[in-house]
């Protein structure tokens, strides 16, 4: 256990963003996980009794008759506002004075740094780059992920929950979304930042990061496992495994979604359901190309003379 | 008075000219005796009720008085502040539902602009002097460290609050009709918050990041179609010497240009586009009804299908 290692990486000054953002996401899960529970409880309550639901206010914070539904934004949201500006402003002070902003020595084209990492909030699409091509890593996922994140509001069709939290009222839409942002976008940050070191291999925390570590690892393409060679036979092959990960992945997915949210399915038009068929597989593609990678070295499935996959 | 006139033109009656002066300025003293006690106590009762006069009601349109339409008029009236409504749902000031990221991103803007226009002033965006500059601000600019400091939390924070803030968005469906259009701004605005904090990356002109940033740039060679490595890029006659990565940086490789290019990107470029984004994603949170809740909860049995 390398003690000084670990430290120095969980001390390095642009490293701290991230730690403070791990307490920070799960306090905020915690906030939003307890109010979902509330007003679960309550949903369900009011869903048992008619005569109740008829006069419940239903937040599940109290409220009487006589209190004001309305209340002004002066006082009552302003001195929320000023009070964060100024907690935010004492943050970045005791921040600032306390931590310095990284300067390394001036640029040089010729002295490579290891491992050279990009900024911290692209470290997820850096690490993707162990598992994918530059052009899928680098272009077509951020793209995809931009798309993806801003055709949501069009696919999703679920009109209940909008305006409070709850979890199962949403459990599609809330389970999808936590698994691209925690799971993939965050843990890749993590992992981007705190086990890759030289050579971007992995290093787990404590494991001194030795420069002249080689890894002997042989990766095999996933046609060369069934022994085809000719160029032909590869692209074929690669094209029907693909077509074939999309064609019953999308038959699982579709037998899961039409059972689980009949609702959902039966209000969502063709364009809208094959948009989110196909994001939702690619996104899920994403940790079966990196698990193929880390359990079985397998480094590409597709393989063109244009682009490999 | 033509006679007079004529008269004062003759040097003979001068003696009489004197004489009205000093009467004049006799009667003007006798006056003064009398009207400065008076007037200046009429200043000082003007001026124990600030409120009252011309250039305090000049500048704020209404009184001050405790009551509730001057309350909303003090929030209405105000250019700052007339992004609010005047009045607001009882439980949409719970901090457990906002967790007031989107304000608190726009706020840490503000601080970026702010400790960025001051940066500015101490950096010249060269070889020669990026890097120098920096260690001049570290060393020997009054507070430079605590200013650059400043400038480089306050972008990770952004950063991190602007993921919350989506994260909330999402968690509480905010998204859903009418925000549809409201959300898609956002991303907008996630994507050129990354953007502003990467092109800053390289602004140091440093070790760290030179090669972040070579790094990111590299990723532009294998963008299909358009990069030089990337899938059919050769095909369509793409070299380094034309492709969006020589775009980007301004060459073949992270040197001068790409520094400058950045450096405009950083200060000028994306901070006026942002803004843009930020008009439209403020004016549309009020024309879609204000925040959009907490709401009363729904239960799945109200829900009217719609006829197809």
């Amino acid at each position: 256990m390398d003690w000084k290692q670990l430290w120095e990486i969980l001390s390095a000054a642009d490293n701290v963003p991230i730690i403070a953002m791990i307490p920070l996401l799960a306090f905020y899960m915690y906030l939003a996980w307890k109010q979902a529970h509330a007003n679960d409880v309550l949903i369900e309550q009011l869903a048992g009794d008619a005569a109740l639901a008829k006069t419940h206010h239903r937040k599940s914070w109290p409220f009487r008759p006589g209190w004001q539904k309305e209340v002004h934004v002066w006082p009552f949201l302003l001195r929320v506002e000023f009070l964060a500006a100024i907690i935010v402003t004492i943050i970045l002070m005791i921040w600032s004075i306390t931590l310095n902003a990284p300067l390394e020595e001036p640029a040089n084209p010729n002295l490579t740094m290891n491992p050279a990492k990009a900024p911290w909030y692209f470290l997820g699409l850096q690490e993707m780059l162990v598992y994918f091509d530059p052009w899928i890593a680098g272009v077509v996922m951020p793209t995809l992920i931009i798309i993806g994140l801003m055709v949501i509001p069009y696919i999703d069709t679920n009109p209940l929950g909008a305006g409070y939290y709850t979890w199962k009222q949403r459990k599609f839409a809330i389970g999808t979304f936590l698994f691209g942002f925690v799971i993939l976008w965050v843990s890749m940050i993590f992992i981007g930042t705190f086990i890759r070191g030289p050579g971007w291999q992995w290093f787990w925390p404590g494991q001194n990061w030795d420069h002249n570590r080689l890894i002997y690892e042989v990766n095999r393409d996933l046609p060369d496992l069934f022994g085809i060679t000719s160029n032909w036979a590869k692209g074929i092959f690669g094209a029907v495994v693909v077509g074939g990960y999309f064609a019953i992945g999308g038959m699982i997915v579709n037998g899961l979604f039409r059972r689980s949210n009949p609702k959902d399915y039966k209000r969502m038009s063709l364009l809208q359901y094959s948009i989110m068929m196909t994001f939702f597989l690619t996104m899920v593609g994403l940790p079966i190309k990196m698990l193929l990678r880390l359990l079985f070295h397998i480094k590409y499935v597709w393989i063109t003379p244009w682009f490999n996959v | 008075m033509p006679e007079e006139n004529k008269g004062n033109a003759n040097n003979g009656k001068s003696e009489g000219l004197l004489k009205r002066v000093t009467t004049g300025v006799k009667e003007d003293l006798e006056s003064l005796k009398t009207d400065l006690p008076a007037k200046a106590k009429e200043q000082v009762e003007i001026l124990s009720k600030p409120t009252k006069t011309q250039v305090y009601t000049s500048i704020f349109r209404h009184k001050h008085d405790d009551t509730p339409r001057n309350r909303a008029l003090g929030v209405l009236s105000n250019v700052f502040l007339h992004l609010h409504p005047a009045k607001i749902n009882r439980d949409a000031v719970r901090y457990s539902y906002t967790w007031g990221m989107g304000g608190i991103t726009f706020y840490l803007f503000f601080v970026l602009t702010l400790t960025g226009v001051l940066l500015m002033f101490y950096y010249h965006p060269s070889k020669v002097q990026a890097f120098r500059d920096v260690l001049y601000l570290e060393h020997d600019v009054p507070y430079g460290k605590l200013l650059r400091n400043m400038h480089r939390w306050a972008a990770h924070l952004m950063v991190i609050a602007v993921e919350l803030h989506m994260f909330r968005v999402f968690l509480t469906g905010s998204y859903k009709k009418p925000r549809e259009f409201n959300w898609t701004v956002g991303v907008i605005l996630l994507v050129l918050t990354l953007l502003l904090s990467f092109t800053g990356y390289l602004l140091p002109d440093d070790q760290l990041g030179f090669w972040a940033v070579t790094v990111g740039t590299n990723m532009a060679r294998a963008t299909p179609l358009l990069g030089h490595e990337g899938p059919f890029g050769s095909q369509l006659g793409m070299t380094p010497y034309n492709d969006v990565r020589f775009g980007l940086l301004g060459g073949s490789i992270v040197d001068a240009n790409a520094l400058l290019r950045s450096y405009i990107w950083h200060c000028i470029g994306i901070p006026i586009i942002a803004s843009v984004f930020m008009m439209v994603h403020f004016w549309r949170v009020r024309k879609d009804g204000g925040i959009s809740g907490p709401a009363p909860v729904v239960l799945d049995s109200e829900i009217k299908e719609a006829k197809k």
